[in-house]
């Protein structure tokens, strides 16, 4: 079966490597530079167009500590991002479709941060049973409430940095469905989409995103984003091919 | 029978010594708590003048009474400590006395009701002027989120079932007194009040009890889900105050802090003129 | 109520094996031990709770390795977190209020002294004795239960207002925990009401001949009156416990209205929170003297004996128990100025609230006047009743701040509220309970209690608990509020005063706690190596010392004994020893003293 293959490439990728890195995203790059001979890219940018939102500047005055940690100055919100280049950070971008077949979840785990009274990353991408590590590197209390649909709810209070917290989830969802939140600093939120196939991934810094090791085949790829909805395309691609597309989020 | 034997010599001498050393320390250190900074938070609002003086008149009272009985226990047990061969006196009954500390108290007391009883008309049962500055504000795990009235001094309708992402106050955007309405999210905005000008805070919650508590207004008002509680007040002191959460809500109860700033009020018109409406933020 | 007085040996076989006569009990005075022991592993449980309460409070964000081995659930990281904070704050007000100073008062005391004291052979009802300790019990495992379930013991506070006790979604304590600690209560209160109908019953029934209600020992005075309390205010938080199961697991509205919790739509609809409130201190405020008024009818009986004195205004005493009794049902809502009830009510509330201070000062001046003149022998009971007048006029007076609505607008919720309950019904509840158990030890166990060990716990208890609670006063009048579980958050509370008076109450907790461990030992080495006591070691006139000690089964013998006059007639002039036990008939040649009569006459 392919998939046995291709996770027979990624483990033993990882493990020449040496790579600790935390992020699926990353892994699934991983996938991409072991399967290039047979399966295909999808490379891409999200780009914005119209009057940007304003930013929403969160005051923290409400909290002494995350006050202090910000100087007492008002943060901006992730919820939206728009980079230099244009583009958009924090865009969901994952195969709607994904090539059947059975894929096990990495054994790296993602890991969410609770650090200056905000969650990062803002947005990411987890699969099924793949372990997620909720650090906190405030120190002081937060509490970790995870809302969804499909996958029980939880809320654990995260009192230090001495604790990490374990979770995996157990069905595929999608945001806005699933998020964290934090009731002790309202603000705090994160999006999860949580999916049972390796094929997501979110916009950076660029805009860009690269999703890759897909079979050949036709697949439809949308990008989610908080304020600005969904949007889907449809992409054939070949075995080895790597095709470029283009989101544009409009307002 | 064998003879009991009697005991008091160590008993009956530590034990009047410890009820003084109480008596004395209670009486220097209350009577000087306001000097060492162990007393009542500045005062900050006008009917908080009333409400220290009755405290310090109960204060007063209470502490003579318990001067007196401490001082009475302490010098009972120390003079009637046991001894051998001595007979108690037999005194089962004297209704005169006990009519005497029945009526004292229940003068004190009916003193202690009326002056309370009337204060607390004043503060509670009489309504705000309708000129007061009106502010809303909602409880919820764990932070404060606040609502103006906006220009047209009023409140736009609200629901509950309306509550949702960008809208966590469920306010209605069809009624139209709601379109200037100005609010924060929890734990993201400051109250602005006026100084010297009568305030008026309608308290909401959206899931549990919680309770609006401001040490220096000597003001503590509990806000329950499905009614609105009011209370009043006019601040005498400008600014930056806190609000502590004072019923119990949860795991983070105590990080329920708010800020609340008190500034003339051409500032806090000019600040509320800054800020986003609901038909800026509420799509 | 001369009934059984034949024969009685005859007819009732006193039971041999040890199932039937220390554990399936019928024996008002095993079950009466049964209760005061069970409670005393509460009241042990409990404080233990506290120690970890200040812990945090006293110590916070150090971690303490030892207890995440203990806690590995509860204490991440040697830190105990926010919800089993709750948790502890919860537990230990619920299983101190109800589960330890009810349990010990009145099914403790009611049992072993009722019978004894009134010359009864035992309850009305024996098999409904039983039933009442075995379903408290149940109560207890019920609760304790609740540490081990998933989200830990309910964490609402032991006042579980809704909607934060009954949103499993609003605090992790209000799953399975607050469902437990419901059934729990439940329980308790079958048991409650269970025994109240039988102290009420065999009070009213069973005195043996010559005890009148004007000779009754003011202990079964007080029991009587808190058994009446009980069985009239207890079914109501039974109803709003059931209300509060259904509002929780089966979607009615009672106490719910509709809520948003952390982003999630409840769609309950148009219940009221504070109707839970008007039920909840129904009982909880008349419940306050449920605990209390044992410890007061203790009291005034340790005092009087200790004393070689009359109980000072027999008369004055039984009235005032009534009026505190009576006043105790219409004055709840001083635990509600400030919750949204309509303020009108505020007023008449205060009225009742300020009012009942009245009877409460009564018996103070009255216990203050049963010392006067006397010849004070200084038992380690006598110790405690002392200690007990003391602590209850500390925490008395406070209450004249909290029952004034505009001064407990500022007080209300913060620690002076803390200070004050604790004082006027933990602390001096306690001490009640404390001179109960060494003044009847001799009587339960049939040995005499260690009192050198007995007065070191008294010492230590009595200079700790003014150390661990009259500073809560102050941090009071800054206006720290309870149930923080840290005080980091806020500038208006000075920090270093208000962390270094924390640390002084933490430490003074940690020995008070300590001391209660002598206590233990003191009780567990007693039972079985004290030395052998008498019938009536204290020189006491209630007909309890008249029976062997410890009492057989069935109290009495063959002959039940007949009243003559009332319990305190102590040092009465001319008699030739300064106690006349109320077996004893007048002799009407007898000089009597000045003022002397009323005595012998009643």
């Amino acid at each position: 079966m392919q998939w046995r293959r291709m996770m027979a490439l990624v483990s033993s990728l990882s493990l020449a490597v040496g790579l600790s890195c935390a992020q699926s995203k990353k892994e699934a790059q991983i996938v991409k530079t072991g399967a290039a001979a047979g399966t295909a890219t999808i490379k891409g940018v999200v780009k914005f167009q119209g009057t940007p939102l304003k930013p929403r500047m969160i005051s923290m005055k409400q909290d002494k500590k995350c006050d202090a940690l910000h100087k007492g100055k008002p943060v901006p919100s992730d919820e939206f991002v728009l980079n230099s280049n244009g583009t958009l950070k924090w865009v969901l971008v994952y195969v709607k479709n994904p090539p059947k077949g059975n894929y096990k979840p990495p054994s790296k785990p993602v890991v969410l941060d609770q650090k200056g009274c905000h969650y990062t990353p803002h947005v990411f991408g987890i699969m099924v049973g793949q372990p997620l590590e909720i650090f906190n590197s405030d120190g002081f209390l937060h509490n970790v409430h995870f809302i969804g649909k499909k996958n029980p709810q939880f809320n654990q209070a995260h009192p230090t940095s001495a604790v990490k917290i374990r979770k995996q989830f157990k069905s595929p969802e999608l945001p806005p469905d699933s998020y964290f939140k934090c009731d002790v600093h309202p603000w705090m939120k994160a999006w999860v989409g949580i999916f049972d196939h390796p094929f997501f991934t979110v916009s950076g810094d660029d805009g860009s995103f690269t999703i890759s090791g897909l079979p050949a085949g036709t697949y439809e790829i949308e990008a989610w984003h908080e304020k600005l909805g969904k949007q889907t395309q449809k992409v054939t691609v070949k075995a080895g091919e790597t095709k470029t597309i283009t989101f544009t989020f409009k307002r | 029978m064998p003879t009991q034997k009697r005991v008091g010599r160590i008993e009956g001498v530590l034990l009047p010594l410890l009820l003084v050393v109480l008596v004395i320390v209670a009486a220097v250190t209350v009577a000087f708590a306001r000097h060492f900074g162990w007393w009542l938070r500045p005062l900050a609002s006008e009917h908080g003048a009333a409400i220290d003086r009755l405290f310090v008149i109960t204060l007063v009272i209470t502490g003579l009474v318990f001067i007196l009985v401490q001082s009475l226990l302490a010098l009972f047990v120390f003079r009637y400590r046991g001894e051998n061969g001595r007979r108690a006196i037999f005194y089962p009954d004297n209704p005169r006395l006990e009519i005497t500390w029945t009526v004292i108290p229940a003068v004190i007391l009916t003193a202690l009701i009326v002056s309370g009883g009337r204060l607390w008309s004043r503060i509670q049962l009489t309504p705000p002027p309708p000129d007061a500055f009106a502010v809303e504000v909602w409880g919820q795990q764990f932070k404060w989120a606040i609502r103006y009235p906006g220009k047209d001094g009023k409140f736009g309708r609200t629901d509950m079932r309306l509550i949702m992402g960008d809208n966590p106050l469920g306010i209605d955007t069809k009624d139209p007194a709601s379109k200037d309405d100005i609010f924060f999210p929890a734990g993201e905005g400051e109250l602005h009040i006026p100084v010297g000008k009568p305030v008026v805070i309608y308290l909401r919650s959206k899931d549990v009890i919680h309770s609006f508590y401001v040490p220096q207004f000597r003001v503590k008002q509990d806000a329950v889900p499905g009614m609105v509680t009011r209370i009043w007040f006019v601040p005498t002191k400008k600014g930056t105050f806190e609000i502590a959460c004072a019923e119990l809500c949860g795991q983070g109860h105590y990080t329920m802090r708010g800020v609340l700033i008190v500034e003339d009020e051409a500032k806090v018109r000019e600040w509320l003129a800054q800020q986003s409406t609901v038909a800026d933020l509420i799509p | 109520m001369a009934h059984e007085v034949h024969a009685y040996s005859e007819v009732h076989h006193e039971p041999k094996s040890f199932w039937t006569k220390y554990i399936f009990s019928q024996d008002a005075k095993i079950i009466g031990i049964q209760y005061l022991i069970t409670a005393f592993v509460m009241g042990f449980i409990a404080m233990v709770l506290s120690w970890l309460m200040r812990l945090q409070l006293g110590f916070p964000g150090k971690a303490f390795p030892w207890l995440e081995k203990l806690l590995p659930n509860a204490a991440q990281g040697g830190i105990l977190n926010q919800d089993f904070y709750l948790a502890t704050v919860t537990m230990h007000g619920t299983i101190m209020i109800f589960f330890f100073i009810t349990a010990a008062g009145t099914g403790g005391f009611s049992n072993f002294l009722i019978p004894l004291q009134i010359g009864a052979r035992d309850m009305a009802f024996p098999f409904v004795n039983m039933l009442s300790y075995w379903v408290y019990l149940a109560a207890c495992i019920v609760l304790v239960a609740s540490f081990f379930v998933p989200g830990g013991p309910a964490g609402g506070g032991w006042t579980m207002y809704p909607p934060l006790s009954s949103t499993k979604e609003a605090l992790m304590g209000s799953g399975w925990g607050a469902t437990l600690w419901l059934i729990a209560m439940a329980l308790f209160i079958v048991s409650t009401t269970m025994g109240s109908l039988n102290y009420i019953t065999t009070v009213l029934n069973l005195r043996t001949r010559g005890m009148t209600m004007g000779r009754l020992p003011l202990t079964v005075w007080a029991l009587f009156i808190t058994a009446i309390l009980g069985l009239l205010s207890f079914p109501v938080l039974f109803a709003a416990a059931v209300m509060l199961l259904l509002d929780r697991h089966l979607g009615t509205s009672f106490f719910t209205p509709y809520l948003v919790v952390s982003d999630k739509h409840i769609p309950h609809e148009g219940g009221n929170p504070i109707l839970w409130q008007h039920l909840f201190w129904f009982l909880a405020h008349p419940e306050v003297y449920i605990a209390i008024l044992p410890s007061m009818g203790i009291t005034s009986e340790v005092l009087a004996t200790n004393a070689r004195k009359p109980i000072f205004g027999y008369r004055m005493m039984v009235a005032s128990i009534a009026a505190i009794a009576f006043l105790s049902f219409i004055v709840w809502g001083h635990h509600m100025f400030v919750s949204g009830m309509n303020p009108m009510l505020g007023t008449a509330f205060m009225t009742t609230t300020l009012l009942i201070a009245v009877p409460s000062a009564i018996k103070t001046f009255n216990w203050l006047t049963t010392l006067w003149g006397g010849n004070l022998r200084f038992t380690t009971a006598m110790l405690f009743a002392i200690g007990f007048v003391s602590t209850f006029v500390t925490g008395g007076l406070t209450g004249i701040f909290l029952g004034n609505p505009p001064i407990d607008i500022q007080l209300h919720d913060t620690y002076f509220v803390v200070a004050h309950f604790h004082f006027v019904m933990g602390v001096s509840a306690v001490f009640g309970l404390f001179a109960g158990v060494y003044h009847w030890f001799p009587k339960m166990f049939g040995r005499m209690i260690n009192e050198t060990l007995g007065k070191l716990h008294f010492w230590l208890t009595f200079i700790g608990v003014y150390f661990v609670f009259f500073p809560m006063h102050y941090l009071g009048f800054l206006g720290v509020p309870r149930r923080y579980y840290a005080f980091d958050q806020y500038e208006f509370i000075p920090q270093a005063l208000v962390h270094n008076i924390n640390v002084v109450i933490s430490i003074a907790a940690f020995l008070v706690g300590a001391a209660q461990l002598l206590f233990v030992l003191n009780f567990l080495w007693s039972v079985f190596k004290g030395p052998k006591a008498d019938r009536n070691p204290w020189k006491a006139n209630t007909l309890e010392w008249q029976a062997p000690s410890p009492p057989p089964h069935g109290n009495w013998g063959d002959e039940l004994p007949v009243v003559y006059r009332w319990p305190y007639d102590y040092s009465v002039p001319g008699a030739p020893e300064d106690f006349i036990p109320q077996t004893v008939p007048p002799t009407p040649a007898r000089v009597r003293g000045d003022g002397g009569d009323g005595g012998q006459q009643r």
